[in-house]
């Protein structure tokens, strides 16, 4: 269909418009009609100091971008995978979920290579648990003792 | 410095952090004076957002003093209290320019579906976030408002997400005159979202949950009606009965992806992690809405492959509207709401807990333990 440049002159048009709904409103200051979409005043190019992973959705990495916790062992092995494929991909999620669990295990073993044993009690909160819930508490802990006696269990008599 | 610890599912701790820095030549540091804990912290507590790392530090709604300023920052000066918008926004992108503060091109590397969001997993740009003691605030001439003097800081400290992502919730939601508004969650953005329907004029604001506590709570402070889901056969068919068997004008979720209430979507969603999350609430929204209804979202839910009822949604032509919220465009009017005394942001606040008790208050808050709505936390 041919573009009409006398859009603006197509009866009715535009006089539903409620500015109070518009999602931009109100500090819209741009209508897209300068068709200058791309053409804007970047801030400064942040320093990189740890490696960041980018998604291969965008040309470039953003002016700016947290630094917290940069891929590394298994997980950022993982991590560095899934961004090679696009937000689009299972390829790209599934991987991240999976070396979100493996990262934990590496937090367990840094813990432990820092001489620090984590109070899971404490970690997981248990004790506003206890206070207000006790009886899912206890059947909580109940169910997860019996699992891990039976676990021991099968695991001797299988050595047996 | 003192700061919230991700150490994986169900599991955070308080640790000694170093101090942040700043890194680029428009960034501030805040010294955090209240930061709260959301309803979708708790994805990432739950371990349902991908590329959430172990050694991050949640956090997006929080007040605080400045600190420090980069040599760029204009509009700030150190000793100002300011509320921090979640997003974080460059004000220059071609989304900034049209208000869209939650969809800003130039904050996040890692994903392009979302801005950057303060302590939001690695999908949302990798920034610490504000359950902290000091924080880094990138593009500190965008997001950061200075506080009101005449404004309380705890009414402050919700507007950095829960009311204007309330607000927007309705406003998506195109609300006239007459409607009848259905709103599935009763969480602090549920509530809100209920409470600020009332601004666009509806004849009914209904509220679906299946926590009694929250219901009335919900009831008191939104004054709207509210149903526990749990004590009906099917909620779309009670809905349906309730607008005389066309749906409601307008359905808002501010579920997002750990709704309960569908076993199969449960399983799928939740514990096999097969999906986006649980999409119940999402599905009942289509599901009860009319035919050239409204379905508003601002539950969050996860990566695709989604079960969207995609049919009815074509079948019913239905208007779909979703977006994380543009904070600091919402703000000059919900401010004035605020000072004019229309809305009572504090009035959510139900717990206030020391940052050093973090692992504590988030088990409070997953488990809904002592009739929690709100937790703010204080460094």
């Amino acid at each position: 269909m041919k573009n009409n440049q006398d859009y603006k002159n197509i009866p009715g048009w535009g006089m539903d418009a409620d500015p109070e709904n518009e999602p931009t409103y109100p500090i819209k200051n741009w209508t897209g009609d300068d068709h200058n979409r791309t053409n804007y005043e970047r801030s400064e190019q942040q320093q990189d100091t740890v490696e960041i992973l980018i998604s291969n959705e965008r040309p470039a990495i953003t002016r700016v971008y947290g630094n917290t916790a940069p891929p590394s062992g298994l997980s950022g092995m993982i991590r560095r995978y899934a961004f090679k494929n696009s937000e689009d991909r299972y390829r790209h999620w599934i991987p991240l979920i999976l070396a979100d669990r493996v990262n934990v295990i590496e937090g367990l073993v840094e813990d432990a290579l820092h001489g620090h044993l984590p109070n899971m009690f404490k970690e997981r909160g248990w004790k506003v648990e206890m206070q207000h819930n006790p009886k899912k508490m206890i059947a909580k802990l109940t169910i997860g003792s019996l699992l891990v006696t039976a676990g021991i269990t099968w695991l001797i008599r299988r050595q047996k | 410095m003192l700061a919230m610890n991700y150490r994986g599912p169900y599991r955070v701790r308080t640790v000694d952090k170093p101090m942040p820095e700043i890194l680029h030549p428009e960034d501030a540091i805040v010294k955090v004076t209240r930061t709260c804990i959301c309803g979708s912290d708790l994805h990432l507590y739950h371990g349902m957002v991908p590329d959430t790392r172990v050694g991050s530090t949640f956090g997006h709604e929080f007040t605080g003093i400045v600190e420090e300023v980069g040599p760029l920052v204009k509009n700030l000066k150190v000793g100002d209290h300011v509320l921090v918008p979640f997003n974080i926004a460059c004000g220059k992108c071609n989304f900034c320019k049209q208000g869209l503060y939650g969809n800003c091109h130039e904050s996040n590397p890692m994903a392009t579906a979302v801005g950057g969001i303060f302590g939001y997993s690695h999908t949302a740009g990798g920034f610490d976030g504000g359950q902290a003691e000091y924080v880094r605030v990138p593009y500190a001439d965008v997001g950061p408002t200075v506080i009101p003097p005449d404004m309380d800081p705890d009414d402050a400290v919700l507007l950095t997400d829960v009311v204007p992502t309330g607000y927007q919730a309705a406003e998506m939601g195109g609300i006239k005159e007459g409607d009848t508004v259905v709103i599935f969650g009763a969480g602090p953005i549920g509530i809100m979202a209920a409470r600020c329907a009332w601004f666009f004029g509806p004849a009914r604001v209904i509220i679906i949950d299946h926590i009694d506590y929250r219901l009335e709570f919900a009831k008191n402070y939104a004054k709207c009606e509210a149903y526990n889901f749990k004590e009906m056969a099917d909620p779309v068919v009670f809905l349906k009965q309730t607008t005389d068997w066309y749906g409601a004008d307008v359905c808002i979720d501010c579920v997002g992806c750990e709704a309960e209430g569908n076993t199969l979507q449960t399983f799928s969603g939740r514990v096999a992690l097969m999906q986006a999350g649980a999409a119940t609430a999402f599905q009942w929204a289509v599901n009860s809405v009319k035919k050239g209804g409204i379905v508003s979202v601002v539950g969050v839910y996860g990566p695709p492959f989604n079960l969207a009822p995609i049919g009815n949604i074509v079948n019913k032509g239905i208007t779909l509207r979703a977006n994380q919220a543009s904070v600091k465009r919402l703000l000059p009017k919900l401010i004035d709401h605020v000072q004019s005394g229309r809305l009572n942001p504090k009035g959510l606040i139900t717990h206030r807990i020391p940052l050093a008790e973090v692992s504590d208050a988030y088990r409070l808050f997953s488990s809904k333990l002592d009739n929690v709505i709100k937790t703010v936390l204080v460094p």
